[in-house]
């Protein structure tokens, strides 16, 4: 194996590749080759390195320099000062919020407080490399659990470890496991749930990009303990980077004897198929996917039966998100125990988060459970642009609800969340500075949810339009008090009534606000006026 | 109509299996074909695959990526989510309707753009952004649409 004496990461994410990434990359290597070092210097494409609004990112090996907003342009400068002469280029190193400059990736405000155990290979492999995965331990924990554990064994080790599911309703992985691991039938399922559509997350997107061995690895190990033979990956059809990384990984993990027949010489064999979304947020709810997967509209089913017994073609099957599968090989490899180091009492681990809206390091983080909303917002994500106010953040998406300034310092897990009206969710942190209107962000997650809405159920097919009319009044200066008393009674409504997630989350944001931002709301309505002056309402706003 | 040719649309529906789950793999790579899905098309796949030919179009008009009449060239789709309104996302649509001289929904009449709104891309860390078929643009600006429109159209007259 050839020996370099620097690697240069060049990071391969969707938000980067927008930033032309690949064209960097394409010429750092003919750079390089034309200095001829080609022999000394290796470049990489990997997956995220987390600070997507400063892209393309690259990172300089052994030194752990971090380059960032790099253009064509500055490749010569890169190749011919650092990597020829060993002097840095300073103008386009990474700063943290005070400035300064980051001496190693790993020192840094923004790495500094995270804990990468979903997010262990990305932006440190290239992701088309099953190579490079088994290098860094991957596939470890399925040979250890083929040949080690019981399929009974590798149930308990994941019950034990307390991992809930990631993509939203947090229910515990391995009591999921056991169900369907006691159901009785001809054929089990495995289906891995990557119809990422809440918005302000995209973490699965990148974790499937940067790390897809990691997520297949967590698939045939579910399948094992629950004696499932095939498995689904649902990918959005938007995710054309997730898609491909994933055909490309679940080709060489057959070719190597992991994916297929008799994987690794046991006997088991587990086969993995991808199937495409075509556009439905209601995909994500896991009895709707499966509708999808049969070929039928999504829309979701009536629970019970619950999936884990009459699931896919009516046969029992495990449903789970791409962050849940991902944990599995860590802590099949390092135990329950070692997982239970991190986090909180009931929501052990850690949490990956996307950081968007109002926020000066937009991106991906992974941080253990239990982590104070201020130090993600001010530490790690670098504070509010321009030191502009904070008004609130939202967590868990559009579905989840709104804090105000009193909740910054509540810890980040499933339970104290809940407890508060809020959901920790997907992982999506949206922040919104003071110079934005609580009606008119209402409004949008309104209209969002009147979109999406697939129509089967009435309370949510109704409920949305009118939750969006009716805000829609109050921005224009047309409500009233009886706006004010329909919206709350409907959104309550709307907590219980709806068949699905979807309905039952529509009025969370609008009652989290009714709560928190009711004066505001209500200037609105009872002066005719929106304080911050983003409603056009007819009457000048006043000026604080 | 005539544009659809039954061998293909039996080539495509071979290649996947004739499985009433293999409708929607069916109906995606029909569209990829075609540019959308055509009624005859869909009677072809529903005699295929055994199944009511509303059933197919049940289907083929619940999902935002499926289209059952022919649209602009190009498919520009702007995310209005909170993350993008957030930084602005009402302004690109706003320089995006100008610039095209069409609502969302309409195509425009030199055929070359359709433009639509969509729910989240999943990559709200570059938010506003927008997808042009199958390529994402993000932080974008009222100035940086026009930029990429008018990019668009020097292609498709140097074709």
């Amino acid at each position: 194996m050839a020996f370099y004496r620097s690697h240069v990461l060049v990071c391969g994410g969707t938000p980067c590749l927008l930033g032309g990434c690949r064209g960097v990359k394409d010429a750092l290597v003919a750079e390089i080759e034309r200095q001829g070092l080609t022999d000394e210097i290796k470049v990489v494409e990997t997956g995220c390195l987390g600070p997507c609004d400063r892209g393309p990112v690259l990172v300089v090996y052994p030194e752990g320099i971090t380059y960032v907003r790099v253009k064509v342009e500055d490749v010569p400068a890169i190749v011919a000062e650092h990597l020829l002469k060993g002097r840095v280029v300073e103008r386009l190193v990474y700063r943290d919020e005070a400035g300064e400059r980051l001496v190693s990736y790993a020192q840094s405000t923004y790495y500094g407080p995270q804990k990468r155990v979903v997010l262990r290979n990305c932006g440190v492999i290239d992701p088309e490399s099953i190579e490079e995965y088994i290098a860094r331990d991957g596939y470890a924990a399925l040979a250890k659990a083929l040949t080690a554990m019981t399929p009974a064994a590798v149930v308990e080790e994941i019950k034990a470890s307390g991992l809930r599911g990631r993509g939203g309703a947090a229910f515990p992985t391995g009591l999921k496991w056991s169900f369907t691991a006691k159901a009785q039938a001809d054929q089990k399922y495995i289906v891995c749930n990557a119809d990422e559509g809440e918005p302000g997350t995209f973490k699965d997107r990148l974790i499937l990009e940067g790390d897809p061995h990691s997520v297949l690895e967590g698939m045939i190990i579910a399948g094992y303990a629950v004696g499932a033979t095939r498995g689904f990956i649902y990918i959005r059809g938007e995710y054309r980077q997730s898609i491909a990384r994933m055909a490309k990984a679940i080709a060489r993990a057959r070719e190597m004897g992991l994916l297929g027949r008799n994987i690794l010489g046991t006997g088991f064999s587990f086969e993995v198929e991808i199937r495409e979304g075509a556009g439905a947020y209601i995909c994500g709810d896991e009895t709707a996917l499966i509708e999808s997967i049969e070929g039928n509209r999504g829309e979701p089913r009536v629970k019970p039966p619950f999936p884990g017994v009459h699931g896919l073609w009516g046969r029992p099957t495990v449903v789970n998100n791409v962050e849940t599968l991902a944990n599995v090989a860590p802590i099949i490899d390092h135990g329950a125990a070692w997982f239970r180091s991190m986090g909180t009492e009931n929501s052990p681990g850690t949490k990956v988060f996307t950081m968007t809206g109002d926020i000066n390091n937009e991106g991906l983080i992974e941080v253990e459970m239990g982590i104070p909303l201020r130090q993600i917002i001010y530490e790690i994500g670098g504070g509010i642009p321009g030191g502009r106010g904070f008004k609130m953040a939202q967590t868990g998406g559009t579905s989840g609800g709104c804090l105000p300034t009193s909740f910054l310092d509540l810890p980040m897990d499933y339970d104290t969340l809940a407890q508060h009206g809020a959901a920790l969710g997907s992982g999506a942190l949206l922040v919104m500075d003071d110079t934005h209107c609580i009606v008119d962000i209402i409004k949008c997650f309104q209209k969002f949810f009147a979109h999406e809405s697939c129509g089967r159920c009435t309370p949510c097919r109704e409920g949305t339009v009118r939750l969006y009319e009716m805000i829609g009044e109050i921005s224009e200066g047309r409500g009233t008090r009886e706006h004010l008393r329909v919206l709350e009674e409907l959104g309550r409504v709307m907590t219980v009534a709806p068949l699905c997630g979807l309905g039952q989350t529509a009025a969370v944001p609008l009652l989290s606000c009714l709560k928190h931002f009711r004066e505001e709301i209500e200037t609105h309505v009872l002066e005719g006026r929106c304080p911050t002056g983003v409603c056009k309402m007819g009457k000048a706003p006043v000026v604080a | 109509m005539g544009v659809v040719e039954a061998k293909e649309i039996a080539a495509i529906v071979d290649r996947h299996g004739r499985e009433a789950s293999k409708l929607l793999p069916i109906l995606q790579e029909t569209q990829r074909r075609y540019g959308y899905l055509p009624e005859e098309a869909m009677q072809q796949i529903a005699d295929a695959l055994s199944l009511p030919v509303a059933k197919v179009f049940g289907v083929a008009t619940f999902y935002s990526l499926f289209a059952v009449a022919p649209k602009g060239q190009h498919i520009i789709r702007v995310c209005e989510n909170a993350p993008c309104h957030l930084r602005g996302a009402e302004e690109v649509f706003a320089a995006l309707r100008e610039e095209l001289g069409i609502q969302p929904g309409e195509t425009t009449a030199d055929g070359l753009f359709t433009l639509e709104q969509t729910s989240c891309l999943g990559v709200c860390g570059v938010a506003p952004v927008m997808m042009v078929d199958e390529v994402v643009y993000g932080n974008l600006t009222p100035t940086r649409v026009r930029e990429i429109i008018a990019n668009y159209r020097r292609a498709a007259v140097g074709e």
